[in-house]
């Protein structure tokens, strides 16, 4: 359950669409630079001046985003007399990199975090197959009642994930008709992941721009619905595949508010809901909390560097327009 | 003789064609099954299930039964729902000033330049790749009174200190401000990508008619992302009524100075007595207030298709 209604994700390379000029790149557009408010002769002229304020807004913007997170891994390295020092080092005087491996054994790091790869991971391939499995019939099967089951799931958007907290939790407890508890099971985290309407309408759309020639000719020479949709819509799909499964596995890793209440036992924990109630019993050193949150943080920066450009681009050229 | 074989002939094929139907559009829902079941679930029958429980007694001790409008009764009368909603009314407003209006300054600002274009995009974006629990509790040593940084820097410049997340007066203000580190950069990003569909023309023609950069700003920029500028505003209402994690981590569920709508629906269902219908009733108040704003911002974007 994410907590902000999600951007729209634009349909990079669809078949049929020109891939051309989906990101305008400032740096990489040849010729003439896109005119903004301050025009390319104001800029000259005023040479200096724009130095000052790229120079200025470099370091300030450095300084509030970026020093942070140099502070949260280096503070977990100085020594706990260091860390709470009334005037803090800039530069860590005392160097301890053991802290990691402390906490990573200490506060079971180890455990809660491999628990959340694994309800990020499982969720991610739950999530895909069921969300593909709906697209893939609203779009190519044209099933009776398909508008009207994707206008519910439509729908669904505009409930705010948290104002269901509380039925949603009591769903989870008793599942009704099968009466089953999944309490602290990977599945209350799974399943509900699975029902993203945000996902299926971007896979839907996607879809429908992949040729019904394409099917056809592959159902004259055989292939069946499950054949034609693992051997020629996945494929040409992997594109918006890419960009969903991002979007869920930063959704899932990132999460709070749900698995709290819904993974209450400790050893099910995830890393960030362990964080928040080691945070809160003294026996973990801060430098330690500090090591914790640098763990914590370091698959989703991984995940940022490695796919920023779909990222960015995701929220940026697609935006909000759809 | 001949007309027989015909007729069967035509019947059989009406009856192939419905049977090849039937088994098109059953494989189809076996395509959707597992998607229906989980919809079903997680969406549609918590939402009808939230608003019958809203009129239940329902606490895990005895079986869920009716009590009318007691619930709400309940909810009005006690007074930190009027402080939860003060809280969260005070919360959303700053945010929009900060999280919303700072963000556009700096899209536009950034557009300007022609270097590091890539690096503060990055920058900007990163805290809102952190786990969100990650961030606060950082800022939680930031905001510590005694040798947090905050107060650290404030002492070596020489201004008063300030108690932050522990006074009444600064902990909501607290509160925003770490919001908006950690989610300015997803406002600023898609700022960026609409200034960049602004035509150059219209500022070049703005400047041969002599316009001024706030003229222009004024007469060009803003009504060029009018449109975006709404659906952001609708987005960043409904995210920022639903805070969570910056009380719940910095200040804790039980401090009236910075309860929420959903640190109280919490609190009702998950740690004072499991009051559920309690709860209930909270959750569907507020999904009243934001089903409203996400039914506009959905319109909007729909039609602007």
């Amino acid at each position: 359950m994410t907590l902000t209604a999600p951007p729209k994700v634009p349909v990079d390379g669809a078949p049929g669409v020109p891939v051309a000029s989906k990101r305008r790149s400032r740096t990489a557009a040849s010729g003439p630079a896109s005119r903004t408010l301050v025009s390319v002769v104001d800029l000259r002229r005023h040479r200096t001046l724009y130095f000052v304020v790229l120079g200025l807004t470099l370091l300030v913007f450095t300084l509030v985003f970026l020093f942070p997170l140099y502070w949260m891994v280096s503070g977990a390295v100085k020594s706990p007399a260091e860390f709470a020092r009334s005037t803090p080092t800039l530069i860590p005087e005392s160097f301890h990199p053991g802290t990691y491996v402390t906490a990573w054994n200490n506060m079971q790091i180890a455990k809660y975090f491999t628990n959340t790869v694994f309800y990020a991971f499982g969720g991610w391939i739950i999530s895909l197959l069921v969300d593909v499995g709906v697209a893939y019939a609203l779009s190519k099967l044209k099933p009776i009642f398909g508008k009207i089951v994707l206008g519910g799931m439509l729908a669904s958007l505009m409930l705010p994930p948290t104002a269901l907290l509380v039925p949603a939790y009591l769903t989870v407890v008793d599942l009704p008709l099968v009466h089953l508890n999944l309490l602290n099971t990977p599945w209350a985290l799974w399943l509900p992941a699975a029902a993203n309407a945000f996902n299926v309408y971007v896979l839907k759309r996607f879809f429908d721009q992949i040729p019904n020639d394409l099917l056809d000719a592959a159902a004259i020479d055989g292939a069946g619905k499950l054949r034609q949709l693992w051997s020629i819509v996945l494929p040409l799909s992997r594109p918006v595949l890419g960009v969903v499964s991002i979007f869920i596995i930063v959704a899932l890793w990132k999460d709070f508010l749900w698995p709290l209440v819904v993974l209450q036992d400790p050893d099910h924990q995830t890393l960030s809901v362990a964080l928040a109630r080691l945070a809160n019993t003294s026996q973990v050193p801060p430098t330690e909390l500090m090591a914790g949150l640098a763990i914590a943080s370091l698959p989703m920066i991984v995940v940022f560097l490695i796919f920023q450009r779909s990222i960015i681009g995701g929220l940026g050229s697609g935006s909000l327009k759809g | 003789m001949s007309a027989l074989p015909t007729v069967t002939r035509a019947r059989e094929a009406r009856a192939g064609l419905l049977r090849r139907k039937l088994s098109d559009n059953l494989l189809a829902y076996a395509f959707m099954a597992a998607g229906l079941a989980c919809f079903a679930l997680f969406s549609w029958y918590p939402l009808v299930k939230g608003v019958i429980l809203s009129f239940q007694q329902d606490n895990f001790v005895v079986p869920p039964y009716w009590v009318g409008l007691d619930n709400y009764r309940a909810l009005f009368a006690d007074p930190l729902f009027y402080t939860a909603w003060k809280n969260t009314l005070f919360f959303t407003a700053l945010a929009l000033v900060f999280g919303y209006v700072l963000p556009f300054f700096i899209a536009v600002l950034l557009n300007e330049f022609r270097h590091f274009s890539g690096y503060f995009r990055v920058l900007v974006y990163l805290p809102v790749m952190l786990p969100p629990i990650v961030s606060v509790l950082l800022w939680r040593y930031f905001y510590d009174p005694g040798n947090g940084l905050f107060n650290s820097i404030l002492r070596g410049v020489g201004l008063p200190e300030s108690q932050w997340t522990q006074s009444s007066d600064t902990a909501m203000i607290s509160l925003v401000l770490i919001s908006t580190w950690a989610n300015l950069g997803g406002a600023t990003l898609i700022y960026l990508a609409a200034l960049q569909n602004i035509p150059g023309e219209l500022y070049e023609a703005a400047e041969l008619d002599g316009a001024s950069i706030w003229q222009r700003l004024r007469h060009v920029t803003f009504p060029q992302m009018r449109f975006i500028m709404l659906v952001l505003l609708l987005l960043q209402i409904v995210a920022t009524m639903q805070v969570f994690i910056e009380p719940y981590a910095l200040t804790g569920t039980s401090n009236p100075d910075t309860v929420t709508v959903l640190v109280l629906v919490y609190r009702y269902a998950f740690t004072v007595n499991n009051d559920f219908g309690l709860a209930a009733a909270m959750s569907v108040l507020l999904f009243v207030v934001l089903g409203a704003f996400s039914a506009i911002y959905l319109r909007l974007t729909r039609s602007a298709d």
